[in-house]
């Protein structure tokens, strides 16, 4: 039953991820495509932890702890871009 | 594994996937940014959450005693996630996006604008 569900679950992340990515390709402006990438990584997050309920493996947890770090500082640092036009004033 | 840790993750599993689905749907069909901004929250909340107690369960399950390392990313993400947003709207305001006619509020989107430049007065000295 476990395995059915993880199948189901992945096909769900993966239309969110294509979702995401027509919106990144898409968007009118540059606001609509920061945001794009910050579900982006979020969804990312959701798959590599599926993984590793998959794999049966703890070793995939360091992996979503980088990515949920360096989404929001990347995040972070193309808002203030556009911003200010500088990253660190 | 046990046949109720097993239905217990199978259901959060599945309300976080849909969760996540619905959270990158609104993404697509809302027509503003001011609106699009909404729909992500469901899937860093809702969504995540539901993946990490699976997540959490199963490894739990796997070393034998409370595995709750995996907290750190849903504290992590339930408290930077409308900091993200903030910037997002930030940028959007000040450059100018145009929202559509429903949007309400949309006399104080100037007066938001201009906040940073007005100076406060001098006190004299």
């Amino acid at each position: 039953m476990l395995s059915v569900t993880i199948t189901i679950v992945a096909i769900c992340i993966c239309i969110a991820l294509i979702f995401n990515l027509w919106r990144l390709l898409q968007g009118p402006t540059l606001s609509d495509r920061i945001l794009a990438l910050d579900t982006m990584y979020i969804n990312a997050i959701a798959l590599i932890l599926l993984y590793g309920i998959y794999a049966k493996s703890a070793l995939y947890f360091e992996a979503a702890v980088l990515i949920a770090m360096l989404g929001f500082v990347s995040t972070a640092a193309l808002c203030k871009y556009l911003l200010r036009g500088d990253i660190i004033e | 594994m046990p046949f109720y840790l097993e239905i217990i993750m199978c259901i959060s599993l599945l309300i976080g996937g849909v969760f996540l689905l619905i959270g990158s749907y609104g993404l697509v069909r809302l027509p503003d940014i001011y609106m699009r901004l909404h729909s992500p929250t469901k899937a860093s909340t809702l969504g995540i959450t539901g993946v990490l107690i699976a997540s959490m369960i199963f490894q739990s399950h796997l070393k034998g005693f409370l595995s709750i390392q995996e907290l750190l990313i849903t504290l992590f993400l339930l408290i930077t996630a409308p900091v993200a947003a903030n910037m997002i709207a930030k940028t959007a305001l000040h450059h100018r996006t145009k929202p559509i006619e429903k949007t309400q509020n949309q006399d104080l989107m100037e007066t938001i604008r201009n906040r940073e430049t007005i100076k406060p007065p001098q006190e004299p000295n």
